[in-house]
């Protein structure tokens, strides 16, 4: 598949009528063109924690002068679950399904994370068959996790149709899933050294076919919105955060290159041979919503891309490294032969045991950068499990962007923010 | 794999930088606590260090009661691809009190908050330290002490009860109270609290 | 209509708190009209927190479609709604909301607790979350799973519908408010503390380290 970028001829010049450019940032814009007759009482309107528009159980505070939106002060905690809490008290191997419920839009992608971390303090080499399969996992999510936000972004502004289209293709998706690891969604795909199971019969052929016409569902809603007049207006020049901004800010993943910056974790420190695939990584130029929008819809495409390079790579061969400390031996050998049953019994009632010391590993989640951060005393329970959540440094930028915006726009800001509130709160 | 800034960290700050270690390949740098800020605001703005972007803030307790509390910054230099770990070691016999990176990095800001919710560091300068996962008036304590148990302090009916008698309207900040004039409306007992300069920091 | 308490309602009562009104020609086919009426079109107030919001969202998608249950408009304000689908975990800090928010809504409502965190708690057995919105609310049908599948969820709503279908008017106690008591609880805090026990592999995960 050639490269593919979205070439964009926009119907508007970029100016209006006096030759100003209008793909300004609001707050750039002069005072007073929005809020001159309505006096100085401001008015202080709670948004959430339930409200269909906050992707979750967000809740915002804005003080409102008429329209105009002078601070927004968001309230997190609404999901607090206590993650990190919990990994204290579980084996390492306990921990993968607690990382399917942080981020849930893309379970397989934080599972992959985990590994990685857990591995990287154990100083694990996985097999090459598991090393292509995390990658399929990888991107699979990437392409789920972007299509709920279109689903979502596109309801709040609006439009309810693309809704349904990215469902559909997330069923395909769930399909695929479900058939390799037996749940839809909480997947616990990974187990430190390998994978909870090799891919079924057919399910290559699974994935060629979605790869095959899933780009066809991408151009449908590129026609829709890409040159669509009101999702124009309502993206561009809203929400943004400059250069310096995204980076001050701590700002990771479609949020940070939306607003030019060149950071991409599999190409900045590539995992899983990440630097061997053949694939581009959009960055944008404004910083606004609209570039968030294509800097996504680009990313979709890109993962297709992937997908299908790493099927194309993916040779017979096993799928856990042949440490018997680590990987659980089949249930058949167990049951027979006095070895493999002492391997067993350790790993399941004692866990597996990393050296004393520390690792932090961070991957290129949908969301941003999402990083574990283990410390290991050398017991089977961590004794500090970080997780550095994209959406929560990401969603503390929200203020910033909401300055000087309208109450629509504060929405749309939002949901170009694609916050998880599972991993906001943790 | 310790990195070049070691070098350079060392000959400029002395022994302002108690040691370093490597860990898994990563290179973790242990500062002391007054110079902290000022090193980290040296790493990010000097040519050759150059450490723009604030990957992490959090902290590290160990099961061993007598170890100190670590907190953890993760660094990393955008333009030269470089990770570095800084820690700064906060002994439990003293206040747990170190100067906010908020200035340097806005990215802190959250993050900031969110260490003082779990673990009870003041970050002082922060603009505005509150709890942020737990709720302003959480009592219990805090949640990721290796001294506070897994269920909590308080009997699941007590958790409950408080949950419920929180009045969901009454979780405004003083910044929005003063915006909306309706400090009136409260109940009493946080009408006191907040008079009496509480701001949701749990002594 | 009255309100009860039943944080201090006495459960030994039972004998007494039946209906004395009894069911006559009329109201039985009255009840089925108003029944078959209200079961195929609840209006559903989507509490959706987590992992089973998503799951709820496609079920409200194409593939498994809600609409055809009669629940076409999903009703984000509880002021409209008819059943409050709980879906996903409800930590304490969230409590009061939920409370608040089932509170608004107006008789007839039901509740589903949609997964294993809504339902008990679910994996999470620790300071934050709520182990059960039955200890908040009063639940009318459990779906568990983690998530569960959509089937599950749809599985859940037709036991709903017969339950609704098995509703009479002329028993009083059936539309009353049950309101949080005056000692805060909805449960008596015994009930509360017994529901919230661990049990299972739960028991062991207090030791930290091995």
């Amino acid at each position: 598949m050639s490269t593919r970028t979205l070439e964009l001829t926009l119907a508007t010049s970029g100016a209006d009528a006096a030759g100003v450019a209008t793909r300004v940032p609001l707050r750039a814009r002069p005072e007073g063109r929005y809020d001159e007759d309505f006096g100085a009482e401001h008015m202080l309107v709670n948004i959430g924690p339930q409200h269909p528009a906050t992707h979750g159980v967000l809740r915002l505070v804005v003080e409102l002068e008429g329209e105009t939106v002078k601070r927004c002060i968001p309230h997190i905690g609404y999901l607090h679950t206590g993650f990190e809490k919990l990994g204290e008290y579980r084996q390492y191997n306990q921990i993968i399904p607690l990382t399917d419920r942080t981020d849930y839009l893309s379970a397989m992608a934080n599972n992959v994370g985990l590994a990685l971390a857990v591995e990287k303090l154990m100083g694990i080499e996985i097999t090459e068959r598991c090393r292509v399969l995390r990658v399929i996992a990888c991107e699979m999510n990437r392409i789920i996790s972007h299509l709920v936000w279109l689903g979502t972004t596109g309801i709040d502004l609006g439009a309810y149709t693309p809704f349904l289209w990215s469902f559909q293709e997330r069923e395909r998706i769930y399909n695929l899933q479900e058939s390799w690891t037996g749940a839809r969604l909480t997947t616990s795909l990974t187990r430190v050294g390998g994978m909870m199971a090799d891919i079924p019969e057919g399910w290559e052929a699974g994935l060629r076919e979605f790869c095959r016409t899933f780009p066809s569902t991408l151009k449908e809603v590129d026609t829709m919105f890409s040159r669509n007049a009101i999702w124009i207006g309502r993206t561009q020049g809203v929400g943004v955060l400059t250069r310096e901004e995204a980076i001050n800010w701590s700002l990771s993943g479609p949020m940070l290159r939306a607003s030019g910056v060149d950071y991409d974790v599999r190409k900045d420190r590539p995992y899983l041979g990440y630097e061997d695939y053949d694939f581009d990584v959009p960055i944008g130029e404004h910083g606004d919503i609209y570039d968030r929008y294509t800097v996504r819809l680009e990313e979709m495409w890109q993962s297709t891309r992937i997908l299908e390079q790493a099927l194309d790579r993916l040779r017979p061969g096993p799928i856990n490294v042949s440490d018997p400390r680590l990987i659980l031996p089949p249930k058949s050998r167990a049951m027979s032969d006095m070895e493999a049953m002492i391997f067993h019994f350790k790993q399941v009632m004692e866990g597996i045991k990393p050296p004393v010391g520390e690792a932090y590993f961070g991957v290129e989640n949908p969301k941003g950068e999402l990083g574990y951060y283990f410390v290991s005393d050398g017991t089977a329970k961590p004794v500090r499990w970080r997780i550095r959540p994209p959406s929560f440094i990401n969603l503390s930028s929200l203020p910033k962007m909401c300055e000087g915006a309208l109450l629509s726009d504060v929405i749309a800001i939002n949901a170009s923010v694609d916050i998880v509130m599972g991993e906001v709160d943790r | 794999m310790v990195i070049s800034s070691v070098a350079a960290l060392r000959e400029r700050w002395g022994d302002a930088v108690e040691r370093v270690t490597e860990s898994c390949g990563d290179t973790i740098v242990y500062l002391r606590r007054a110079e902290a800020h000022d090193i980290l605001a040296w790493l990010r703005d000097t040519t050759g260090q150059e450490f723009n972007y604030l990957t992490d803030v959090t902290a590290v307790e160990y099961r061993d009661p007598e170890r100190a509390l670590e907190l953890v910054y993760q660094l990393r230099s955008l333009g030269r691809r470089e990770d570095l770990r800084v820690k700064v070691a906060l002994e439990k016999s003293e206040p747990l009190e170190v100067r906010s990176v908020y200035d340097l990095w806005h990215g802190a800001d959250w993050l900031e908050r969110e260490v003082y919710d779990m673990f009870g560091i003041t970050f002082a300068g922060h603009p505005d330290l509150r709890r942020i996962l737990m709720w302003e008036t959480y009592a219990e304590g805090f949640p990721l002490r290796k001294d506070f148990p897994l269920r909590g302090h308080f009997s699941r009916a007590e958790q409950t009860r408080q949950a419920l008698a929180a009045n969901p309207e009454a979780h405004y900040s003083l910044e929005e109270l003063s915006i909306a004039d309706a400090f009136g409306e409260l109940p009493k007992d946080m009408q006191e609290r907040l008079a009496r300069g509480e701001r949701g920091v749990v002594k | 209509m009255g309100l009860v308490n039943p944080a201090t309602a006495n459960a030994g009562d039972a004998g007494t708190m039946m209906s004395e009104a009894s069911g006559n020609f009329v109201t039985t086919k009255l009840d089925f009209l108003t029944n078959w009426a209200r079961s195929n079109s609840l209006w559903p107030m989507p509490f959706g927190t987590a992992c089973c919001a998503i799951e709820y969202m496609a079920t409200a998608a194409s593939r498994f479609d809600l609409a055809r249950f009669g629940m076409e408009r999903q009703s984000f304000s509880p002021r409209q709604a008819d059943v409050f689908i709980c879906a996903g975990r409800v930590p304490f800090k969230l409590a009061p909301v939920l409370r608040r928010i089932w509170d608004q809504m107006p008789q007839p409502k039901w509740c589903i607790s949609m997964g294993a965190c809504a339902s008990t708690g679910g994996i999470f057995d620790n300071y934050t979350i709520v182990q059960g919105i039955d200890t908040i609310i009063p639940v009318d049908v459990y779906v568990p799973g983690c998530p569960p599948r959509p089937e599950g969820l749809l599985y859940g709503i037709t036991l709903l519908q017969k339950k609704i279908r098995g509703e009479s008017f002329t028993d009083e106690l059936i539309r009353e408010e049950k309101l949080v008591g005056a000692d805060g609880l909805f449960l008596p805090a015994e009930r509360v503390d017994e529901l919230s026990e661990p049990f299972g592999n739960s028991v062991h995960q207090t030791r930290s380290s091995w």
